[in-house]
């Protein structure tokens, strides 16, 4: 009872967020919608047993993908009546694309069959004993870990490509060396003068 | 099951709950009062000593002193979130101690994820203080919120990092296991009695020192709190608060710094665990030993706010990115090798 109970509450919250994500005029109340959106669907993670799932939701996406966006989009000064006309301009052109995703997954979802074996491992019995945590863990590091190490490596040229892409060193501003900073020592710096008095230095 | 016993239980969930909030708030009181007192101690001063015998009850006092103040919201701040973000953060942070073990099966819920619920919620923490500055519509906040986003992104990879060396040695994301697998360790291999030479501290010292300074940064204490330097943005994300939300902020940061205290003695001092297991020690209770350890944890923090000058952000960022990811990374790879090496994974 008390579990149908929290999916209507948290489904029924997800759809109303995810809404207010896109009709919202203000990008900052979009984000933080976006964010109310992900914790009902960790909700629901929850509900369905999977917590690894939820805590994991949680961790990447509202806690860390979702603190960037928001540093990114308090950071846009939006003027929102330029945007309003924008929108109306390209709003043909926008309705023109989703119109054709939305036939798109219309014939995929005609032509599809589910293979035999997903039924058959969709059936198959949970091992005994494991919370899903270990279950999980022993999916991706152990029966697969190919398929984890080769994500892994896309991943790292991923990063790698958008650090080369975005650094590019000035030469010409003064950059501090903390290395040097620390090895300086007070002889090399500073100096006692007794200076007699009505001669300087 | 009957609503009756659904009812039932349900009600001794709320029971619980409201007891642990009660001492929880409680001890806050005293802990602030602690941690002045401390600070005073340092700079030879007297501290917090005209109310109440020893200014014992100067917490209450301010608590009052807030409560009965104004509420001023100003006039440009988007009113709905300027209230929610102090509920925000106070909110999460008490959710937090749900899944406390202060003793053996003495959580509200002991749930089989534990580690990684505190480390999402206290990850969520953030958005009470990105949108308390944002909706104050004030430069100063608004900085603040930005840094605050910036050094909580950062500090959360090395307590990850530490959390997951944790969590190689105990094979557990249970708190409770986590603790248990503590009863037996370094000290035991060499025969002595089940001591603190057991707990995580000793062969994963380097992620226990690494850990308390994160958990320093994350929870926005001096030296890393620069989110609040009085000398560069006033008051950080508060400057506009006043009165019963600017309480609800100082409460959520400080129940924040407990939730820190309580994380370090679970993962790295044994929890409820007595110092040495022989006869006058192990007929304290539990729970007695595990607010003595978060007490020890606690003047560690007290101290460190007195004694050590505030970090630059840029120091606070090559600190986080250039040195605590690199060790704390190295010590996973290295803690992960050891055990499958000598077969010791649990």
């Amino acid at each position: 009872m008390i579990v149908q109970v929290f999916f209507w509450l948290f489904a029924t919250l997800l759809i109303v967020s995810a809404l207010l994500v896109i009709t919202l005029r203000n990008p900052v109340h979009a984000v933080l919608f976006l964010i109310l959106a992900f914790f009902n669907g960790a909700g629901l993670f929850l509900l369905a047993g999977a917590e690894f799932l939820a805590m994991t939701l949680l961790i990447v996406y509202v806690g860390a993908v979702l603190v960037l966006f928001l540093f990114i989009i308090m950071m846009l000064d939006v003027d929102f009546d330029e945007l309003r006309a924008r929108f109306s301009r390209a709003a043909p052109l926008g309705l023109l694309v989703g119109g054709v995703l939305v036939a798109e997954l219309v014939f995929v979802f005609m032509a599809w069959q589910p293979s035999p074996m997903a039924e058959k491992l969709r059936a198959a019995p949970v091992a005994e004993g494991i919370t899903n945590t270990e279950a999980l863990g022993r999916i991706i590091y152990t029966d697969h870990v190919f398929f984890f190490q080769m994500a892994g490596m896309i991943l790292l040229v991923a990063m790698v490509g958008a650090i080369v892409l975005s650094l590019h060193h000035r030469k010409d501003v003064k950059r501090q060396d903390v290395a040097k900073q620390v090895a300086r020592q007070r002889k090399d710096a500073v100096r006692l003068v007794d200076v007699k008095p009505g001669q300087g230095l | 099951m009957s609503g009756w016993d659904t009812a039932m239980m349900l009600l001794w969930i709320a029971f619980k709950s409201v007891l642990l909030l009660v001492i929880l708030l409680v001890a806050l009181a005293m802990l602030i009062y602690v941690d002045r007192k401390v600070w005073a101690a340092v700079q030879m001063r007297r501290g917090p000593n005209v109310v109440g015998p020893l200014g014992l009850l100067q917490s209450f006092a301010d608590l009052l002193k807030f409560v009965l103040k104004e509420v001023v919201v100003p006039d440009a701040t988007n009113k709905g979130l300027f209230i929610a973000a102090p509920l925000i953060t106070t909110i999460l942070a008490l959710s937090t101690w749900a899944v406390i073990p202060v003793n053996e099966g003495w959580a509200i819920a002991d749930i089989n994820v534990g580690i990684l619920y505190l480390f999402a919620i206290s990850s969520l923490m953030v958005y009470g203080t990105i949108i308390g500055g944002w909706a104050s519509n004030s430069k100063y906040p608004f900085l603040a919120s930005l840094r605050e986003a910036a050094q909580m992104v950062s500090y959360e990879v090395s307590i990850g990092f530490v959390i997951i060396t944790v969590l190689l040695a105990a094979g557990s994301l249970n708190l409770t296991e986590i603790v248990l697998t503590q009863k037996d360790g370094l000290g035991t291999m060499l025969g002595l009695p089940n001591s603190f030479l057991d707990w995580y501290w000793l062969p994963l010292f380097p992620m226990f020192i690494i850990f308390f300074i994160s958990a320093l940064a994350e929870t926005q204490r001096p030296p890393f709190d620069l989110i609040e330097a009085e000398s560069e943005l006033v008051a950080g994300h508060m400057v506009e608060y006043s009165s019963t939300p600017y309480l609800l902020f100082m409460l959520g940061e400080y129940v924040a710094i407990t939730l820190m205290c309580a994380m370090t003695t679970i993962l790295f001092l044994g929890g409820w665990l007595p110092i040495i297991d022989v006869a006058p020690f192990n007929w304290i209770p539990g729970v007695v030993w595990f607010t003595l350890k978060a007490l020890l944890v606690f003047f560690m923090f007290a101290l460190v706010k007195a004694f050590v000058p505030r970090y630059r952000f840029d120091q606070l960022m090559r600190l986080g990115w250039k040195v605590f990811l690199p060790i704390s990374l190295f010590y996973v790879a290295l803690v992960a090798g050891w055990l499958v090496a000598f077969d010791m994974a649990p």
